[in-house]
C-alpha cells in the first residue's frame, strides 16, 4: 500500500497521532501471515438478490419447526426443544461454524473468541440460564442468599483489566492515576446515580435495569431516559470529568459499538446498573473461558448436533395458511431445498427479515426499519511470546487490556483464564466502527490494511508486537450488534417486532435492543416456548 | 631527574597486578567450577608456565623495546582488567567456559612473563647487573606479597572480583602511560599514539568499573554486596548466584532463595514435618517449585522413597542446579538421582492437565507471592487441583512467607488451605538469612501435630525440641484478631495484595 493512503487509512481508524507515528517508523513491511476469516461476502449478496426460487417437488422435506440462525438465540431455542423432548426440528446456519457472533476458533494450543467473550454471573431469578450453567457443570451450589456460586476456575481471574495511559499500564479500567479531587468527587457522584437506579423499584416491584431487558420496568421515569443520549444525561447531571466521560464512552463502545453521544441514556445506565445486585455490591463477576462464549455455543451445539445443518443459508421464508416453507441453499453443494414446517423460529439478525420473509420483500413493516446495526472488526493475533513490559513496575498483562488513547477496545488475552502466564498466546483485538459509514469503510479494506491498523494501534503499548505476532486473522462483522440509539429501545418497535408473524416466531437478540448473551438466550427460550405451546394446541 | 627509582616502582606495580589476575582467575574458577584445590593448582601451574613462555619469547624482541613494553602493558591492562567480567559472562553464556578460562590465564601469564625481562633490558644500561637483578627480583616478590595480602583482606570483601580486576587493569594502563614519559627518549616514534591508546583503555576500564553492576545485570545494582558468579535471564526470571563470606546464595528476580550457610534450617523445616505427619514408608513424593534441588536432597534421605517428581517452571534453573557445582554440591546432586524426574512447567498448568498416580507427600516451595503469576499458585483453585493428586492420608507442606513481616499474607495462605478442605497445622522457624519463616503442614483428614522428626534421618537442625517448638506461635505472628483475613482466590488474588502492602513497608 502506498504511504499516502496508508496514512489516510490509519488516520481514519486511529487518529492522526497514531498515523504519523506509524508512518515515521515505517514498519509497514514487517508483516506476519494471516487472512480474513468468516462467512464470505457472497452470502450477503445471495440474500440481497431476493431470489424467488422454485424448489422441485422431490427436494422438499418435512419438519415441524425450522430454526433459522445458529447463534446463541437459535441454539438456545434448540436446546430448549431438546430439553422438552421435542425433536422434530432442524436448525439452519449459514456459516461453516456454529455460534454467530459468539463463535470461537482454536489452534493446537488454545481456544480464542471471535466475538462475545464473557457472561456476567446471572442473578438467581434467571433460572433458565442458571439451569444451562448447571448443566454445563460450571456451578457449585448456592450461597446463603440463594445466588449461584460459579466455580472459581470459570470466574475471570485477577488481574481483570488494565489501561494503558501515556506510556504505562495501570490497574483497572477507570484511570485512577493523576485523578484530581474533582475527578474523584464526580466518580463518587456517578456511583451515587448508579446506586439510585440499582435500588430503584417501580410500583410493581420491578427493577429499572435488569437482564433480560424484558424484565425491566416500563415505568416512564426509567424509559424516558431512552429519549436522550448518554452524553446529554451526563451533562444534565453536571458530569464534566474527562476520565469519567472516557470511562462511560468506553462502556458504550465496548457493549454497544457506539459512542457516548450515539447511545441512549437508558442503554448507558443499563450497562452500569443491570449487573449490580444492590447498591454497594460489586458488579457480578464474569464467567469466561479462553474461547469466550464459544464455550456456550459449542456446548449447546453438542446437544443438538444431529439437528443442525451448517453451511446452509435460508433464502426465503414463505408463510402460508397452515405453516411456513423455508427454502435454503447448501453453500457447499449449491443445492436448493425446502423445508415444510408448521413453525419457524427466526433467529437471524432482524435486518435480514426484509430479504428472507416473502411478505416483507415488498412491504417491510416500519418498525423493522428501526433496527440499526453497527460494524466491528475483530483480529486474533497469534503471538510466539508475550510482549515485554517496558517498566519493571508496569501493571502486568491482564485479561482485558485497554489503550486509553485508542478508538479500539484493546485486547483480551486467551491464556489468562487457563493460568498460562508465559510463552505463546493469542490476543483478541476488538475494534468497533462507531460511525454510520463504518460498514462501507470496513469492507473497503482488505486484510493487510486491517492488520496494519491493529498492529499500529497495539505498537503504541507494545513496541515488540510486530516481532511477536506470527499470524493475524481478521473477522469483519458487518452487522455485529444492534445499536441502542436514543428512541429505539422504548419506541415500541421491539415490542411489535417480537410478535409472531404468521407462524414465524422471532428470536434474535436484536429484539432486546442490546446485544448480549442473556438477551439472545432469553429470546431463544421464549420463542421455543411459544412454538411448543402452539404445537401442543395444533 | 633520575628515572630509575620510578621504573622500579613500575616493577612493583606490574608484579602486584600480575598476581592479582592470577588470584582473580583462581578464585573465580573455584567459585563457579567448585573444587578449589584443583582450580588453584591448575591456574597457578598454567600461569607460571605461561610466564616462562613469555620470558622466553622476550628473547625474540630485538628492536623498539620501550614501545613494545608499553604495548604489552596496555595489552595486560585490557585482558587482565576485563578478565573477571569476561569470565563471568562466558560462564553464564558459553559451553566451553574452561577453554576460555585457561586460555585467558595463559595469555595473561605470557604477557606478564614478557614484562620483567623487557624492563630489565631497558634498565640494564643504568645499573650494573648485580644490582639490577637483586632489585628487580626483590621488588617483584614484594609486589606478589602485597597482592596476596590485599586480595583476601581488602579487595575481595570490599570491591568484589569484577571491580578488583578492573581496578588493576587501570593500574596496569597507568604504568603503560607513565612509561611513555619515563622512557620517552627511548621511544622512537608515535609517543602520542601510545598515550592516546593508553587513555582510551583507562577510560574504558573506568567506565566498566563505574558500571560494574550493570555489567552483570541491569537490575542487580547495589543489591548484591557479594560477588556474582552466575547471572542470566531465562524467559521466566533473572537467576543470580553469588559467593560471599557466608557462602553461596541464589537470587531469583533479586529475591533471596537460599544462602548456603543456613539453608539446611529452611529445608529441614520444610521437608521433615510432612514426612513425620505421613508416617510409614512414603514412596511417591511431589515437589512443586524448588528447582534448586535442596528440598529433594532432604527427601532423598528417606530410603522408602521410590519416585520424586519435581515440577519447576524454569529449565535454566533446574539445569543450573544440576550443573553449577556450587549448587550441585549443596544439593548432593539430587537432580541427577535416578529416582527424580524433572518436569519443566508451570505447576498450576501441570496440575490442571497431568494425569499421574497420587502422591504420598507433596512439598510446595514456590517463591513468595509477589506477582499474579505466582499468586495463582496459592489459591483455593490451586489447592483443589493439588487435592486431585493426593490420597486421603497424604501429607503436604507449603512455604508461606514470613508470618512476622507479612502476617496477613501468612494467615491468608493458611485460611485458603482450610477453605479448600485441608486440615492445617501452621508452623514457623527462624532462618537467619530470612528471619522468622512460616510454613503450613496439611492433610485432607484430621491429624495430630507430629511431635518429633522421623527417626534414623541425619539432621543438622531439627531435634525433638526444635521440632516441637516450630508449632508454637508468638503473639506478633499469630492469627490477627482484629482483622478479617480474606481467602485467596483466582478471581480476587487477595494474597498478592496483602503481600505487596506488607512487604512494601520494607522497601
Ligand atoms: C465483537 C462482538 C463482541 C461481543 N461480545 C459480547 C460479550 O462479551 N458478551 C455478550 O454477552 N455478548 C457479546 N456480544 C454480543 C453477542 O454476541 C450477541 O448478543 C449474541 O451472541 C447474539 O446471538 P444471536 O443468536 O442473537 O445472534 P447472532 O450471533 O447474530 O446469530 C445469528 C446467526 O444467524 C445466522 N444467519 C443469518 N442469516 C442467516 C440465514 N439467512 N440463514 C441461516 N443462518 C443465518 C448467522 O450466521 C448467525 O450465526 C458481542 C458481539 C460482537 C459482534
Amino acid at each position: 500500500m502506498s504511504e499516502f493512503t496508508r496514512r489516510e487509512i490509519l488516520t481514519a481508524f486511529l487518529g492522526l497521532p497514531f498515523a504519523l507515528a506509524a508512518c515515521r517508523s515505517n514498519s509497514a513491511d514487517d508483516f506476519p501471515d494471516g487472512e480474513i476469516v468468516g462467512a464470505n461476502v457472497d452470502v450477503g449478496h445471495i440474500l440481497r438478490e431476493n431470489r424467488n426460487v422454485e424448489v422441485s417437488e422431490n427436494n422438499w422435506e418435512n419438519a415441524r419447526v425450522a430454526i433459522v440462525g445458529g447463534g446463541v438465540a437459535g441454539l438456545s431455542a434448540a436446546w430448549k426443544f431438546q430439553k422438552e423432548n421435542f425433536d422434530d426440528f432442524i436448525l439452519l446456519e449459514l456459516e461453516n461454524k456454529i455460534g454467530g457472533t459468539a463463535q470461537s476458533g482454536k489452534n493446537d494450543f488454545i481456544g480464542y473468541p471471535w466475538g462475545a467473550h464473557y457472561l456476567p454471573v446471572p442473578f438467581q431469578e434467571n433460572t433458565e440460564l442458571i439451569s444451562l450453567l448447571d448443566e454445563m457443570n460450571l456451578t457449585e451450589g448456592k450461597n446463603q442468599n440463594g445466588e449461584i456460586v460459579v466455580k472459581e476456575q470459570f470466574l475471570c481471574r485477577e488481574p481483570e483489566e488494565r489501561v494503558f495511559y501515556k506510556g504505562r499500564w495501570y490497574e483497572g479500567l477507570y484511570l485512577n492515576v493523576g485523578a484530581s479531587d474533582e475527578d474523584k468527587r464526580q466518580l463518587g457522584e456517578f456511583q451515587k446515580q448508579v446506586d439510585f437506579w440499582v435500588n430503584w423499584r417501580d410500583p410493581k416491584g420491578k427493577r429499572a435495569f435488569v437482564l433480560p431487558v424484558a424484565n425491566c420496568s416500563t415505568d416512564a421515569e426509567v424509559t424516558d431516559l431512552d429519549k436522550i443520549s448518554f452524553t446529554d444525561w451526563l451533562k444534565q447531571k453536571g458530569f464534566t470529568s474527562e476520565r469519567l466521560l472516557w470511562y462511560c464512552d468506553y462502556a458504550c463502545r465496548d457493549d454497544y459499538g457506539l459512542r457516548l453521544e450515539q447511545t441512549s441514556a437508558w442503554a448507558g445506565l443499563f450497562y452500569f446498573c443491570s449487573r449490580v445486585r444492590k447498591s454497594g455490591d460489586e458488579s457480578q463477576s464474569f464467567i469466561t473461558f479462553p474461547e469466550g462464549n464459544g464455550r456456550f455455543v459449542n456446548f449447546l451445539h453438542e446437544k443438538v448436533r444431529d439437528k443442525t445443518r451448517l453451511k446452509t443459508i435460508a433464502l426465503e421464508i414463505v408463510p402460508n395458511e397452515t405453516g411456513v416453507d423455508v427454502i435454503y441453499l447448501n453453500t457447499e453443494t449449491n443445492e436448493i431445498r425446502g423445508l415444510r414446517c408448521k413453525k419457524t423460529i427466526f433467529a437471524a439478525p432482524i435486518f435480514t427479515t426484509k430479504y428472507l420473509i416473502r411478505d416483507f420483500r415488498q412491504n417491510t413493516p416500519d418498525f423493522f426499519q428501526e433496527f440499526e446495526h453497527n460494524a466491528w472488526f475483530v483480529a486474533n493475533l497469534f503471538l510466539k511470546d508475550r510482549p515485554k513490559s517496558q517498566f519493571t513496575k508496569d501493571f502486568p498483562l491482564a485479561w482485558d487490556n485497554v489503550i486509553y488513547e485508542s478508538p479500539s477496545l484493546g485486547y483480551v488475552n486467551a491464556t489468562h483464564q487457563k493460568g498460562i502466564d508465559y510463552g505463546q498466546t493469542v490476543f483478541t483485538y476488538y475494534f468497533p466502527m462507531c460511525d454510520g459509514k463504518g460498514r462501507a469503510k470496513l469492507f473497503g479494506l482488505g486484510w493487510k490494511e486491517l492488520a496494519d491498523i491493529c498492529l499500529t494501534d497495539l505498537s503504541l503499548a507494545h513496541k515488540d508486537i510486530r516481532e511477536l505476532a506470527e499470524r493475524i486473522d481478521i473477522m469483519r462483522w458487518g452487522h455485529a450488534m444492534i445499536s441502542p440509539r436514543p428512541n429505539f429501545i422504548w419506541s415500541g418497535a421491539r415490542e411489535k417486532a417480537q410478535k409472531p408473524f404468521r407462524h414465524i416466531h422471532f428470536a434474535h437478540s436484536d429484539l432486546s435492543g442490546i446485544a448480549l448473551f442473556e438477551e439472545a438466550f432469553f429470546h431463544g427460550i421464549r420463542a421455543a416456548k411459544e412454538t411448543l405451546r402452539a404445537n401442543l394446541q395444533g | 631527574m633520575n628515572r630509575t627509582p620510578l621504573l622500579f616502582l613500575n616493577v612493583f606495580v606490574i608484579a602486584t597486578c600480575g598476581l592479582i589476575y592470577e588470584l582473580v582467575a583462581g578464585t573465580l574458577s573455584s567459585y563457579v567450577l567448585g573444587d578449589s584445590v584443583t582450580q588453584f593448582s591448575l591456574i597457578i601451574g598454567i600461569y607460571l608456565f605461561a610466564m616462562g613462555v613469555g620470558s622466553w619469547l622476550s628473547g625474540f624482541i630485538e628492536k623498539n623495546i620501550a614501545e613494545k613494553f608499553v604495548d604489552i602493558e596496555l595489552a595486560v591492562a585490557v585482558i587482565g582488567g576485563f578478565s573477571a567480567p569476561l569470565l563471568f559472562f562466558s560462564f553464564a553464556n558459553l559451553s566451553f567456559f574452561s577453554i576460555v578460562l585457561y586460555g585467558m590465564v595463559f595469555i595473561i601469564g605470557t604477557l606478564v612473563g614478557l614484562e620483567i625481562p623487557l624492563l630489565m633490558r631497558i634498565l640494564k644500561d643504568e645499573l650494573d647487573f648485580k644490582d639490577l637483578v637483586s632489585r628487580v627480583l626483590s621488588l617483584d616478590y614484594i609486589g606478589a606479597l602485597a597482592a596476596s595480602l590485599l586480595f583476601p583482606l581488602f579487595l575481595v570483601p570490599k570491591l568484589g572480583l569484577t571491580r578488583t580486576s578492573l581496578l588493576f587493569g587501570m593500574l596496569n594502563a597507568v604504568v603503560g602511560i607513565w612509561a611513555t614519559w619515563l622512557l620517552e627518549p627511548l621511544i622512537r616514534k608515535n609517543v602520542n599514539f601510545l598515550r592516546v591508546k593508553g587513555f582510551v583503555i583507562i577510560l574504558l576500564l573506568f567506565a566498566a568499573f563505574i558500571k560494574a553492576d550493570k555489567l552483570t545485570s541491569l537490575a542487580e545494582d547495589a543489591l548484591f554486596t557479594d560477588d556474582i558468579i552466575y547471572a542470566k535471564s531465562s524467559p521466566y526470571q533473572r537467576i543470580v548466584v553469588t559467593k560471599g563470606k557466608t557462602g553461596y546464595a541464589l537470587f531469583l528476580n533479586g529475591n533471596l532463595q537460599f544462602n548456603s550457610f543456613d539453608e539446611y534450617r529452611y529445608h529441614e523445616a520444610l521437608v521433615h514435618p510432612a514426612f513425620a505427619a505421613f508416617g510409614a514408608n512414603p514412596k511417591r513424593v511431589l515437589v512443586l517449585g524448588g528447582g534448586d534441588g535442596l528440598a529433594i536432597r532432604e527427601v532423598l534421605k528417606y530410603p522408602s522413597v521410590e519416585n520424586v517428581t519435581l515440577v519447576d517452571l524454569d529449565p535454566m534453573m533446574t539445569e543450573l542446579s544440576n550443573n553449577l557445582p556450587a549448587i550441585a554440591n549443596l544439593n548432593k546432586n539430587a537432580l541427577a538421582d535416578k529416582r527424580v524426574s524433572v518436569i519443566n512447567n508451570d505447576a498450576y498448568v501441570w496440575l490442571d492437565n497431568a494425569e499421574t498416580e497420587p502422591f504420598d507427600v507433596a512439598i510446595v516451595d514456590f517463591p513468595d507471592p509477589n506477582n499474579f503469576a505466582l499468586g495463582k499458585l496459592y489459591t483455593t483453585r490451586f489447592y483443589n487441583l493439588l487435592k486431585t493428586k493426593l490420597k486421603p492420608d497424604s501429607a503436604i507442606v507449603i512455604q508461606c512467607t514470613s508470618p512476622l513481616i507479612a502476617r496477613n499474607s501468612y494467615w491468608c495462605i493458611i485460611k485458603t488451605l482450610e477453605s479448600a478442605g485441608f486440615h492445617v497445622k501452621p508452623y514457623q522457624t527462624t532462618v537467619p538469612s530470612f528471619g522468622v519463616w512460616g510454613y503450613a503442614l496439611a492433610k485432607l483428614e484430621p491429624f495430630e501435630t507430629p511431635k518429633k522428626p522421623p527417626g534414623n534421618i541425619e539432621l543438622k537442625f531439627l531435634n525433638d525440641n526444635s521440632f516441637a517448638s516450630m508449632f508454637e506461635f508468638s503473639t506478633d505472628t499469630s492469627l490477627p484478631k482484629d482483622e478479617e483475613i480474606e481467602i485467596n482466590r483466582l478471581d480476587n488474588q487477595a494474597l498478592v495484595r496483602y503481600y505487596e502492602a506488607e512487604w512494601r513497608r520494607f522497601e
